[in-house]
């Protein structure tokens, strides 16, 4: 196991330098740059700015200066926020948008496990379709109409939460939480569901069956373990795209987080800022895959062997 | 039951009210949707409306100006005088001007900051403000190293002398930019080299100002909270407790938002729609007033058919401008018929541009292009959002319609379309301009031959010329007769189309006194007062 997961942690070191090196000169490819605004600014005063950010150094001088800082951990300062360096904005952010990951992804897969149970343990009948329905809804519904809508119905008309804010006054946390995780929740759901379902045909659940198994304990000690592993290889990619995916919900709650200074950052052309959040969400996604594939070795003894020998999945 | 199900609620998500980092506003504090979060607060570094929003509460010029009539007022100087030429300008600083460290505001903190502003290695982009004094501009461009021969000097502690290149009829609103703001000498050096941008002193805790208010915290993409600044001179006509400025970006939460209690000021960005529902519901809240500035489109006269000026007056006289405020915009814009908005000083923009198909269809085939035949196709530029493609397409109309040509449309993202435009990549690209200070000035330099933000590839000497004349005409009367010249000449050409004038529109709760509505859409922050009786 140690030495599966030394092997792909060694092979995340050429993607993330792929990453960076890809980033770099993306961004500067891209049309306009950070100091383009909408009032002309003079040579004189371009040139002091491109200094100021050592812009004015060849492109290679640029590149290994940046590598190198990136391997200090210094992803350099930001282009727009003057004085705060990426790392700062980062740190500042990355806690708030973590914490609204997670109330996401718990209300995901309460929501989601909890409706696929039941949708698993009356199929085809009326649960099952409540069920999957309110799922349907949740995967067709984005956040930007469901935030708004949320808000408008418990902060303006009802006026039981705040519209807006994160950690400033009671209960700002729940609609960003529902919102951001609803959508997960129907995914959730739809593939507790179809994992369950596959397992109950198995021929261990029919011996469990035939042993007297009442059918909520076949459920949740035979076939649970077994129907998570598309839930648990979901969760992976998820826990980053709920990191990643942030930026509507924090826009749309008003919420420090670091998924608003992402999109931010492109449109600033804050190359600094921009290559920082690739870098920082590249490792967490490298990371995230890493623990969901441990999950489902762990879950799946059939993949244990393979584990076993460094393969990987 | 309300609160019970509410109660409830909390409790199942697991406490998610729980704290982390911040605290909730006493009451009576002012709170400002304020658009984005501020670049920096260093006022020389900053370019933009929010930063100069929270600047206007922590820093202080020599003049201020009074938001009911924008006519400069003492601020720290106390009071002036212009010699009879006017070049020479000598302030009176006010004694009892300090710092919010106690420290007493001197003549030589503003030649400081003034060369600390000038000093290329700083890349102020708004240097350029100082430009009408002697020897600033040379300065800047590194020409000259001696600031001493820059035209402000410090005779005594309380007294400023600044001279002038030419007369500037409008410098004394200058003074009030952020650019001109007094920066704080022991606590600039403290965190680095006096030219260097980006260095901690702008951080709370560190920051010293001479204005109403001090930095009290600075959440990043949260909010940033100023609290009275007890040194202040005229602390006085201090009478909020605090103010917080929220960077909220998005238009529809930041409606939310003041709807939902949260915020006590939204200024701007306010959806058509929802201008409506205000009117309706609480037509106190709402504030449309005029704004001292325009939207127009450029023309690329560099490129065939736009080098013509008789297809430029064609094009621009089939748009009905009246149409799409009444119909697009709908939110208190009037039509433009030149470049620049009215003032209350008394400039009147020629009526250089009237809404006329007949005429235009004429020109038109004058140019060699009768009803539209062999007009070649061209786009139109617009940077990306809803209100610019609902105008483009209703001008795309209106040109079909009346001139049977066709426009296609092009948008692009903010960064890109500025390239666009600079590098002249573009037939017709969208544009607007925001006035600075009331003086015409401000917008016919756009169309001047020396203008960084002329895109339009269009000059003329004789237009320069008369700029030129009237930068040396003391005569208000006489120097707005020449400025309306240079106008009607720019119009008669016609290297942009002016559509109309903006309009501010805002969200002040009934609970705001003292907030007054002008053409600057200049806000300071004395005498505003948060009633709470009323809420």
């Amino acid at each position: 196991m140690l030495r599966f997961i030394a092997g792909r942690l060694l092979q995340a070191i050429p993607v993330l330098w792929v990453i960076v090196t890809l980033t770099f000169f993306l961004v500067r490819l891209a049309p306009g740059g950070p100091f383009d605004t909408e009032r002309a600014v003079s040579p004189e005063v371009r040139a002091a700015l491109e200094a100021h950010y050592g812009l004015d150094a060849p492109l290679w001088r640029q590149y290994l200066d940046y590598l190198a800082g990136v391997l200090r951990g210094d992803f350099g300062p930001s282009f727009k926020y003057a004085n705060r360096s990426v790392t700062e904005l980062i740190a500042a952010g990355f806690p708030v948008t973590a914490e609204l990951g997670l109330w996401a992804l718990s209300i995901a897969v309460l929501l989601g496990v909890g409706a696929g149970l039941i949708a698993a343990l009356r199929p085809r009948r009326w649960p099952d379709h409540l069920a999957m329905s309110a799922a349907m809804l949740g995967i067709c519904l984005p956040s930007f109409v469901l935030g708004p809508l949320l808000a408008l119905l418990f902060g303006i008309v009802l006026g039981w939460l705040p519209v807006s804010g994160w950690g400033l006054t009671p209960g700002d946390k729940i609609l960003p939480a529902l919102t951001l995780g609803a959508g997960y929740a129907a995914y959730l759901a739809r593939l507790t569901r179809g994992g369950l379902l596959e397992m109950l045909s198995q021929d261990f659940v029919r011996t469990a069956r035939a042993k007297g198994a009442g059918e909520l304990r076949v459920l949740l000690v035979h076939a649970l373990r077994g129907g998570l592993v598309p839930v648990v290889a979901f969760l992976g990619p998820a826990a980053a795209g709920l990191l990643a995916g942030s930026f509507v919900v924090e826009t749309v709650f008003q919420i420090p987080g670091l998924g608003r200074f992402f999109v931010q950052a492109a449109f600033n052309r804050d190359y600094t800022m921009v290559m920082g959040m690739t870098v920082f969400f590249s490792t967490l996604i490298v990371l995230f895959n890493l623990l969901a594939d441990i999950a489902l070795v762990w879950l799946d003894p059939r993949l244990r062997g393979a584990a076993g020998q460094g393969g990987g999945r | 039951m309300r609160h019970l199900i509410a109660a409830g609620l909390l409790i199942g998500l697991g406490l998610l009210g729980g704290c982390s980092g911040g605290q909730d506003l006493p009451a009576g504090v002012l709170r400002i949707g304020n658009g984005t979060e501020p670049q920096d607060l260093d006022p020389h570094v900053t370019t933009g409306l929010p930063e100069y929003r929270i600047q206007l509460a922590l820093f202080e010029g020599l003049v201020a100006k009074d938001p009911r009539t924008l006519e400069p007022v003492p601020a720290v100087a106390r009071h002036w005088t212009v010699s009879d030429d006017g070049l020479r300008y000598t302030f009176e600083l006010r004694p009892e001007a300090r710092w919010s460290n106690g420290d007493a505001v001197t003549a030589d903190d503003f030649v400081f900051s003034f060369r600390r502003l000038l000093t290329p290695a700083l890349g102020g982009e708004y240097a350029y403000m100082l430009y009408p004094i002697v020897n600033a501009r040379a300065y800047h461009l590194g020409q000259i190293d001696d600031f001493a021969a820059v035209g402000v000097r410090a005779p005594d502690p309380h007294t400023l002398v600044i001279e002038l290149e030419h007369p500037v009829p409008y410098f004394l609103q200058l003074l009030d930019h952020h650019s001109a703001y007094p920066v704080h000498r022991p606590t600039i050096e403290a965190f680095g080299a006096q030219a260097r941008r980006g260095t901690a002193w702008t951080r709370p805790g560190n920051l010293v100002g001479n204005g109403p208010f001090v930095l009290r915290e600075w959440s990043v993409n949260r909010r940033i909270v100023v609290e009275p600044n007890p040194h202040y001179w005229n602390a006085g006509a201090v009478h909020l407790p605090a103010i917080a400025f929220l960077p909220v970006e998005d238009a529809n939460t930041q409606e939310r938002m003041f709807r939902g209690g949260q915020l006590d000021i939204v200024l701007g960005g306010l959806n058509p729609d929802k201008i409506e529902y205000y009117r309706r519901e609480r037509p106190q809240a709402l504030r449309v007033s005029p704004a001292y500035a325009t939207y127009y489109y450029e023309f690329n006269t560099r490129r065939p058919p736009f080098d013509d000026p008789r297809v430029r007056r064609a094009l621009a006289m089939a748009i009905d401008r009246e149409a799409i405020v009444e119909r697009v915009t709908r939110g208190g814009q009037r039509p433009a018929a030149a470049l620049t908005p009215p003032d209350p000083y008394g400039y009147r923009p020629p009526e250089a541009l009237r809404f006329d198909p007949e005429a235009a269809r004429a020109l038109l085939a004058e140019a060699g292009y009768p009803d539209g035949r062999g007009f070649p196709p061209f786009e139109v530029l617009y940077n990306t959002a809803e209100m610019h493609q609902r105008i483009a397409v209703a001008i795309q109309q209106m040109w079909k319609r009346h001139l049977n040509i066709e426009a296609r449309l092009t948008n692009m993202e903010w960064k890109v379309y500025l390239a666009a435009r600079n590098d002249g990549e573009f037939d017709v690209a969208r544009a607007g301009w925001v006035g600075d200070f009331l003086d015409p000035i401000n917008f016919l330099e756009l169309l001047s031959g020396y203008s960084g933000n002329n895109h339009s590839g269009w000059s003329d000497p004789r237009f320069d010329a008369l700029l030129e004349q009237s930068n040396r005409e003391r005569d208000r009367a006489r120097r707005y007769a020449l400025l309306q010249e240079a106008e009607r000449l720019a119009m008669e050409a016609m290297p942009v189309i002016p559509i109309y004038y903006y309009s501010n529109v805002q969200l002040v709760s009934e609970r705001v006194q003292g907030w007054h509505d002008n053409l600057l859409d200049y806000h300071p922050y004395l005498g505003v007062r948060l009633d709470r009786a009323a809420d």
